[in-house]
């Protein structure tokens, strides 16, 4: 598997979801996976995948001995597997900048040289790929769509690749068209698609131009929540608070929270907003919060992370996502396993399997309103919400995802034979 | 002997439109006009129509030997007055044929019977009132809405002097028994219980059309057939379903019309008769008595009551609703009675219900709403605002009792206002009574002497005055 975030840093939901659908296909039993990551800290969940870092995996030679290794790399990787993947180095890159080991950095984040981290990842899959053998390549997102696709040149294994998401998701329809290259690319290439949504696989089938018949759904899940976080209590005053948690970008459709906050502000007193996270809209959310006289009960967080999350969520009475285009969208989940009742766009994806919520349009501020209103105003919902979602959401599982992608994998592989 | 019972029923809620929370206490009209009218348009015209010239042609062609019974919804009924009026003309026709029965149930098809008596009385008698007015009949059976039953429930019917009542054969009541005859009430023996057979109905009202069914194409011989070979003690077979049965849930395509044209012959040549629900219980006696402790209904695989009243939220809203009824009943507007009656209609309930699974298909195909969430949400704001106009006219902060004994004041000051003013108007005649009396002595006395004529006039309006203090 080639992905590019891996818990505990992460940057959005592609490593949750990577790491939650590892786990649960380990846990189907009879499974060996061997996942690469641009950069390990060391500190990952290493009981059902053998992780592999791009970073330490040498592309040019170099005599270095064992201690040396142990002592540089020694808390991601194991030194005997430097050795075997440096007895497969394929080409001379002396030309590239390696470092003592003759590995190449990444920063594992999404920075501006993006796409020569792609290229170069793409080129250490290639002695990855020569050293672990394996049955299926199973690339996450369009990062690692190149290391997928060389990867199977090497190997003449399956390629299955995941769209976690699409530059149509992330742009609202303005795509970047380097990236939708390599993402149709990747698809080109790929034996098997698979999407995190049936919302995803339309996409990918309209506008990726795929055969349907190679697409399939896969729906995310979640992770039982810890005994630790579940415990979270937080103190709830007089007044309700109403959250909407995530990056404030334009795919979010932040705006839409404040307008509709707005109208419910008009109406009741006892409601409280916060808009929880960071992003490129953040000054433009609070200009027009401050324009719609609501500012003194409309509250901004600024990025939260990890524990801060789960303790926004305790203290929240109603979770919002109105996301303009969500290829899935985890966080309504994990609101559901802190008992906060939601109100999702009907553009999500997690929309499509989700029962315990209210579902509305996105441009629909008014239904939007209303919800949020009978949310705080008629107990009876909220419970009902409450309750039924913490039933709802035991059953959605990452097992269950993971036997759905075996089963891909043995069709792809039969489909070679 | 044996004998079919035909019973439609024939129901539409007013449906509420969307009614967002900042409508609340400004907007008072609740209804989707348009919605209400497409749909009872449509139906009609699908069903309701040409069942009615089926029935009629049945009854012609049989020489009245076909019979049928209706109950016929308050809300429905003003619908069809409202956007169909030529459906009630049609039903006026059919009546004439005197070979048509209509049954007893509440104005709004509402639930009441589970939880306010008085209100459940209340109902019943304005249906049967609106039923006499338009057809000039006074029902003598009762079927509850959904056929919701319970011993309680029989004792109130029973009460208000009916003969019998309607019900389903569910299997939890009847055990080993059979619906094919008539029971009576384990809480009131003299009233008399007719059960759905859920079998045969659904055979027709489900099953008809499908192809995957064992006994698809169902003829009327065959069906007529499986009558006759009851065994010969079961001598009542009774039929209920929606009267959309015929035309919109088995089309027209189906042959459902021909199917029930065919019916009559058949039925004649096996010596089966047509009864009405009042003729089958004047005929026949109970066999036994009938013991139901929890409501029953004919909805669901569990036939009770769980399809309106099954999870938090219908039960929420049903408490809010009930909440003002007694309220309501103070009040004398004509337009809160009439939302207050419109907002009872079990319909709004059923939106509501969450068995999403096997039965719970069913559900969503009625509702006008995409998730039972949404119907909660749209009843509430509603209710919200009907609640606010309801404590316009008498303030919550008021106890129930001591709101009653201020409307008893009320009331008696009013009594003692008219009392008086009968007074004043007695003492004024009087007075004229004197007056003319006076003007005509005087008249006598002018004769003799003239200048006297001013004076009666002088001695009214002092007279006046103390009437006015009185």
């Amino acid at each position: 598997m080639f992905g590019w975030e891996f818990p505990p840093h992460i940057l959005g939901g592609l490593g949750t979801a990577s790491y939650g659908l590892t786990k649960g296909m380990w846990e189907n039993g009879d499974m060996d996976i061997t996942f690469v990551i641009p950069k390990p800290w060391g500190d990952e969940d290493r009981q059902f995948a053998h992780i592999i870092g791009a970073n330490s995996t040498p592309v040019v030679w170099r005599d270095v001995n064992w201690d040396y290794v142990q002592n540089r790399i020694g808390n991601v990787m194991d030194p005997q597997m430097y050795y075997d993947l440096r007895d497969h180095i394929y080409a001379d890159f002396n030309y590239m900048r390696t470092n003592d080991l003759g590995c190449i950095e990444f920063s594992g984040r999404y920075p501006d040289n993006l796409l020569e981290e792609i290229n170069n990842y793409s080129i250490v899959a290639g002695v990855i790929a020569r050293t672990v053998p394996c049955d299926v390549i199973h690339s996450h997102d369009w990062l690692t769509y190149p290391a997928g696709i060389h990867a199977k040149q090497v190997t003449g294994k399956p390629l299955v690749i995941h769209v976690h998401a699409t530059d149509f998701d992330r742009s609202r329809g303005n795509v970047n068209p380097t990236v939708y290259g390599i993402e149709r690319d990747g698809m080109n290439n790929a034996d098997h698609i698979i999407t995190v949504s049936e919302l995803t696989r339309r996409t990918v089938i309209e506008k990726y131009g795929q055969d349907p018949a190679k697409v399939t759904t896969v729906h995310n899940a979640v992770e039982p929540l810890s005994e630790e976080i579940r415990n979270i209590k937080m103190q709830h005053g007089k007044d309700k608070v109403i959250t909407f948690l995530g990056r404030i970008t334009m795919q979010k459709g932040p705006e839409y929270f404040v307008e509709a906050a707005s109208m419910v502000l008009h109406k009741t007193h006892n409601v409280r907003f916060v808009m929880a996270g960071s992003g490129d809209m953040m000054e433009k959310m609070i200009r027009l919060a401050a324009d719609r006289d609501i500012a003194d009960r409309f509250h901004f967080t600024g990025f939260l992370r990890g524990r801060q999350v789960y303790e926004m969520l305790a203290a929240s009475d109603v979770y919002v996502m109105p996301s303009v285009s969500e290829p899935f969208g985890i966080s309504p989940l994990e609101a559901m396993q802190m008992g906060c009742p939601s109100i999702i766009s009907k553009q999500s994806g997690c929309a499509e399997i989700l029962e315990n919520v209210i579902k509305v349009d996105y441009w629909d501020i008014h239904a939007m309103a209303d919800a949020m209103f009978a949310l705080v105003n008629y107990p009876a919902l909220h419970n009902h919400l409450r309750d039924k979602g913490l039933a709802e959401i035991d059953t959605i599982q990452w097992k269950k995802a993971g036997a759905k992608v075996i089963n891909i994998y043995n069709q792809v592989i039969n489909n070679r034979k | 002997m044996k004998a079919i019972c035909f019973y439609f029923q024939i129901h539409q809620p007013f449906r509420l439109k969307t009614y967002r929370f900042f409508n609340i206490g400004n907007d008072h009209y609740y209804y989707d006009d348009f919605a209400n009218d497409e749909i009872i348009t449509r139906i009609a015209h699908r069903s309701y129509l040409p069942a009615n010239q089926t029935l009629l042609e049945m009854i012609n062609a049989s020489n009245k030997q076909f019979k049928v019974a209706f109950s016929i919804s308050g809300t429905a009924l003003e619908q069809l007055e409202q956007y169909v009026p030529e459906f009630i003309e049609s039903m006026k026709e059919l009546v004439a044929t005197g070979c048509v029965e209509f049954l007893s149930e509440t104005y709004a098809h509402s639930l009441a019977s589970l939880k306010e008596t008085e209100e459940f009385i209340e109902q019943v008698k304005q249906h049967d009132e609106k039923i006499f007015q338009l057809f000039g009949q006074r029902p003598t059976v009762f079927r509850n809405t959904e056929l919701i039953y319970s011993d309680d429930i029989s004792a109130v019917v029973a009460s208000m002097g009916f003969k019998a009542a309607i019900t389903d054969g569910a299997k939890h009541i009847l055990g080993w028994k059979s619906p094919n005859y008539v029971y009576s009430s384990a809480a009131a023996p003299q009233l008399k219980l007719l059960l759905k057979n859920s079998k045969m109905s659904d055979d027709i009202s489900f099953r008809f059309s499908n192809p995957d069914w064992n006994d698809y194409p169902l003829t009327a011989d065959k069906y007529i057939d499986w009558i006759a070979n009851l065994p010969q003690e079961e001598q009542i077979v009774n039929l209920f379903m929606n009267y959309e049965t015929l035309g919109e849930l088995q089309p027209r395509e189906s042959g459902i019309f021909e199917f029930m044209k065919a019916l009559p012959r058949f039925a004649a040549e096996r010596g089966i008769e047509f009864w009405t629900p009042s003729e089958t219980v004047a005929k026949l006696k109970s066999v036994g008595e009938l013991s139901v402790p929890y409501p029953m209904s004919w909805a669901d695989e569990a036939r009770d009551t769980s399809a309106w009243l099954g999870n938090d939220l219908q039960n929420e809203a049903f408490n809010k609703l009930y909440s003002v009824a007694e309220r309501v009943n103070l009040c004398t507007d004509r337009r809160l009675k009439q939302d207050w009656m419109y907002l009872q209609a079990s319909d709004h309930f059923y939106y509501m219900s969450t068995k999403h699974l096997n039965d719970g298909a069913v559900h969503s195909h009625y509702s006008p709403y995409e998730s039972p969430f949404q119907a909660f949400m749209n009843y509430m704001n509603v209710l919200s605002d009907f609640i606010v106009r309801v404590e316009e006219q008498y303030p919550l902060s008021i106890e129930n009792e001591e709101l009653n004994s201020l409307l008893t004041t009320i009331r008696n000051q009013s009594k003692e206002i008219e009392q008086l003013n009968r007074e004043i108007s007695l003492l004024r005649t009087n007075i004229i009574n004197s007056e003319d009396e006076d003007k005509a002595a005087e008249s006598q006395k002018a004769a003799a002497k003239t200048t006297a004529a001013k004076k009666p006039a002088a001695r009214k309006t002092p007279a006046k005055k103390t009437a006015a203090k009185e």
